[in-house]
């Protein structure tokens, strides 16, 4: 079985008191930061290999390393805890079942960057994560985890939680940083990059809540010892969230590479009974899907890569026989249209063009030239736009149009429209017009 | 300076410079919504995409500045799919109103369409509705169906004019522009934003269904409304009748200078334009009566002949350094001081940017040709109480501090001084004659003429010519501005050397201090 780090504390109301938290071994590794060379803090989370979990499995430790020489002035480490991706349900038990863990890994991270100060940008909804954290954070300031002179060593540190206003967008790195600013969510333009101009235009790092979660454990265990739980490229341990049609949706820590079908069978209890899996988006609903001929894959960055998809945020949806795709992919354009920040141009009218052509669609008013017709609108979004936002809309419908193109193909031709109870007979209302 | 090639042609060009610009120097146009040279680059029009070599994803040319060795097309086939895909998702819900739209025309996306797409609409949904008509300030009038959301007018409001009336309210393709909560777009600049809108969003109240701007001329001049002379186009319709009250002008905006008003100009100046046409003295008068020029020549001519007390000249500071230069020539022949009357004009408010408190677009220029500032009021006074003569040249500007009897009245505008004074000559305005004007740093820019004077009137210094033919002194200057302009430069070091010609679009700096 698979060994537990990150989840170790889950289910254990205990470890949300500092105490508790201590008890089981918490915050060894901060002291055991505080008394390393913050550059070789750097090093060592480099050779552990640790990839972003945010999505983009970006090296965490080459990251840090591009922030510019301390200059006197404030540098930022930001916590992204805007966990919006669909499907997407790791970062808020991390927060909400084991506080102190992040904290402890913040707490290491800008001690390692050199930051005075961080931010914990946590999606307004996660009220108990907020709540948690508050909470940790004032547990740890009384006990001089946090505040000036950490542990009585030279390092003075400042955290605090900052709420989200419900915008999607927002777990982009850079509309993140405009709305901790206090301005609309957009994504900024690429360069210059966080590292160099980052919030209040600093140095800024950003990191996701379980990539930071993972950092006591490197700092404990050593990076070797923690890049041999995982495969090669891919060390640790890794957190999956599994939904939709499966007997037991939910959470689960396993080593980096596990396969897909693994997750889903042993993990997951496998499809509802006497129901056939059909497709599995494997990354959170920005990734192209799978069919269910395709999940022998190994779920890490590198082998979904290769299998023409993504990790992502690893949240695994899982769709059966009984799921009309053709509607899903409808309900998948209607999010991503709602979301888009409406900066770039193929992105805003891009993203509401293909879902008011699905709604056309799911109406029973399509034509197979409309398919054709949303694929040459994707070509024309992908790779585009300042952000990823009009790429994660676009791969969903090219992938579930051409892995699925006879379902598509045949809910046009049938005429008809489809809903929970079943196929509808009777012409649809008028589905167009003040949608969102 | 990097070495780059745009479309394999070789140049170098400053560090730093964006590739929009960088191309532009290799004579390849990348088209563009959202970026604009005197604003902040925000990337997000999208329609700037172009082929740097090397690099798998096309990169938006306006925040990429150049590199050495850089390779950059801005032609490839990748790049002018990418430019047609945006041009269809821009186009997708654009309401296309263009026969009932101003923007037609000079309109980016017309231009554009005809240039990078071409291309029948494939959209077979309704198209989005958004808000239309909105009355938004004194001057501009949005329209958000048209909008391409390029961020500019709000970039300026932030940026430029620092009044942050504007902002893109919503989100996705409900995105709209629209007004902060509480404000209404009433700053001194507002009119701006027409002239950035690259579409029919933002119209001018002033110019809205006037004309198609294909009817119009353009005439690059100066802005004559303050001492900082703004570079601005004039338009005129050459189709218009030349009477008064025919509204002959019919839009102004800013035209690029970097030393004086980068690219923009004030509300204040842009809409001065109405004055060449209303409220004009159009025909001599003498005591008040109409008459031929001949005749009020003669007139005047007389009258100055049998003068019997001393006369004194005052000479607007809104005049041109032609019509200045000539009657300063023509009072020394009269042996009549000729006084700039500065004290007479009132001051306006400066605001530290583009608007100055010095409202006289040509005192500098005066003091330079060695005109006295002094003794205006004075004069004014001596000849009320009958102890002098007084004549006037003014730009309109001068008649409210001119009281009692007139010996002569040259002006631009009627006024109740005209029918005061025992001749009354109609001058023609800065935008009906060439002209030099000395801005406040001592830059000599040319207003250029436009349009016909109207009626009979003529620039000042046509006048003092006929006056002084009629009077049997021999020829001042010329009878042209240029050659008075030239000539001047003999007896002013400050001017020697420029022409009309060499103070070209963007003016000459005068040699101050000799």
């Amino acid at each position: 079985m698979s060994p537990l780090l990150l989840t170790r504390n889950f289910g254990d109301a205990q470890a949300l008191s500092l105490e508790g938290y201590e008890a089981k071994g918490g915050y060894q590794a901060l002291r055991k930061a505080l008394a390393m060379d913050p550059a070789a803090l750097v090093e060592e989370v480099k050779r552990a290999g640790l990839r972003g979990r945010g999505g983009a499995g970006f090296s965490t430790g080459t990251k840090w390393g591009f922030l510019p020489k301390e200059d006197g002035l404030p540098r930022y480490l930001v916590v992204n805890a805007d966990e919006g991706e669909p499907g997407t349900f790791k970062d808020r038990p991390l927060m909400e079942q084991d506080p102190h863990q992040l904290l402890e890994g913040i707490i290491i991270a800008s001690f390692a960057l050199r930051a005075s100060r961080a931010y914990v940008y946590i999606r307004g909804e996660f009220r108990q994560s907020i709540a948690r954290m508050d909470e940790a954070i004032r547990q740890a300031r009384a006990k001089g985890y946090l505040g000036a002179k950490v542990m009585g060593s030279a390092f003075s540190l400042e955290v605090s939680t900052h709420p989200g206003a419900g915008a999607y967008i927002c777990g982009e790195e850079t509309a993140l940083l405009e709305s901790l600013e206090g301005h609309k969510g957009q994504p900024r333009l690429k360069p210059p990059f966080p590292a160099q101009r980052g919030l209040f235009g600093r140095p800024t790092i950003i990191n996701n809540v379980e990539t930071l979660c993972c950092v006591p454990h490197i700092v404990g265990m050593g990076a070797e010892a923690w890049a041999a739980l995982g495969v090669e490229k891919n060390g640790g341990t890794k957190m999956y969230c599994v939904s939709g049609q499966v007997a037991k949706p939910g959470v689960f820590e396993l080593w980096h590479g596990t396969t897909l079908r693994a997750l889903i069978q042993e993990q997951a209890g496998g499809p509802l009974p006497g129901r056939r899996i059909k497709a599995v988006i494997p990354g959170g609903s920005s990734s192209p899907v799978l069919t269910a001929d395709e999940i022998d894959v190994r779920m890490d960055f590198d082998s979904l890569m290769k299998a023409g998809s993504m990790l992502g945020s690893a949240a695994v949806i899982v769709m059966d026989d009984s799921t009309s795709l053709v509607r899903a992919l409808h309900n998948l354009t209607a999010f991503y249209s709602h979301e888009s920040c409406g900066q770039c141009t193929p992105c805003r009218e891009g993203t509401a063009w293909l879902h008011k052509i699905l709604t056309k669609i799911v109406n029973g008013q399509g034509a197979i030239a409309d398919l054709d017709r949303m694929n040459s609108i994707c070509e024309a979004m992908v790779g585009k736009t300042i952000c990823v936002l009009a790429d994660a809309c676009a791969f969903p419908v090219q992938s579930f149009t051409r892995k699925f193109r006879p379902e598509f193909e045949e809910y046009i031709k049938s005429g008809k429209r489809w809903s929970l109870t079943g196929w509808r007979e009777e012409s649809p209302a008028p589905g167009f017009g003040g949608g969102h | 300076m990097p070495a780059i090639t745009i479309n394999g042609k070789p140049l170098e060009v400053p560090a730093g410079t964006n590739l929009i610009e960088a191309a532009l120097l290799a004579g390849a146009d990348v088209p563009h919504f959202c970026y604009h040279p005197g604003l902040s680059v925000s990337g997000n029009c999208r329609m700037c995409l172009v082929e740097i070599a090397g690099n798998p994803k096309l990169q938006i040319a306006c925040n990429t500045p150049v590199a050495e060795g850089q390779a950059v097309l801005t032609e490839s086939p990748k790049v002018k799919a990418a430019r047609a895909g945006v041009m269809e998702f821009l186009l997708l819900n654009h309401p296309i109103d263009c026969p009932v739209c101003d923007c037609a025309g000079e309109c980016f996306l017309q231009d554009y369409y005809m240039q990078h797409d071409k291309a029948a609409s494939r959209l077979e949904e309704p198209k989005n509705k958004k808000r239309k008509a909105q009355d938004i300030g004194p001057h501009v009038m949005l329209d958000t169906e048209r909008c391409v959301l390029c961020s500019r007018c709000v970039r300026f409001t932030d940026e430029v004019s620092k009044t942050h009336e504007l902002g893109i309210f919503g989100r996705g393709s409900r995105e709209e522009v629209g007004l902060v909560e509480g404000t209404r777009l009433e700053n001194a600049y507002s009119g701006n934003v027409v002239d950035l809108c690259p579409v029919g969003a933002l119209t001018d109240k002033n110019f809205r269904f006037k004309s198609r701007p294909w009817f119009l001329e353009e005439t690059e001049t100066i802005c004559t409304g303050c001492s900082q002379g703004c570079n601005m186009v004039l338009d005129i319709n050459p189709h218009a009748f030349n009477k008064v009250g025919a509204g002959r002008a019919y839009r102004s905006y800013p035209r690029f200078n970097a030393a004086v008003n980068g690219h923009w100009m004030c509300d204040e100046g842009r809409y001065r334009f109405p004055l060449i046409d209303e409220g004009r003295l159009s025909e001599p008068q003498v005591t008040g009566l109409l008459a031929t020029p001949e005749r009020a020549v003669m007139a005047l001519a007389e009258s100055l002949k049998a003068l019997g007390a001393p006369l004194s000249i005052l000479l607007s500071p809104g005049l041109s350094l032609e019509e200045l230069a000539a009657w300063h020539w023509l009072s020394l022949k009269l042996g009549a001081s000729a006084i700039l009357a500065s004290e007479l004009v009132p001051q306006g408010k400066g605001d530290g940017f583009l608007i100055q408190a010095e409202r006289s677009p040509n005192r500098k220029g005066g003091l330079l040709l060695g005109l006295a500032e002094k003794g205006a009021r004075d004069a004014v006074s001596q000849a009320r109480a009958g102890k002098g003569r007084l004549l006037a040249v003014s730009a309109g500007d001068l008649e409210p501090a001119l009281e009692g009897a007139l010996l002569g009245l040259l002006s631009t505008h009627s006024s109740p001084a005209c029918s005061a004074a025992q001749v009354a000559l109609p001058l023609a305005v800065w935008a009906e004659q060439d002209g030099v004007f000395v801005n406040r740093m001592g830059l000599a820019q040319r207003a250029k003429q436009a349009l016909a004077p109207l009626g009979s009137a003529l620039p000042a210094w046509d006048w003092a010519w006929r006056l002084a033919k009629q009077m049997g002194f021999e020829a001042c200057y010329a009878s042209q501005s240029s050659a008075i302009f030239e000539a001047m430069g003999a007896d002013h070091p400050a001017l020697a050397g420029l022409s009309h010609q060499t103070l070209g679009a963007q003016g000459a700096l005068v040699r101050e201090g000799k």
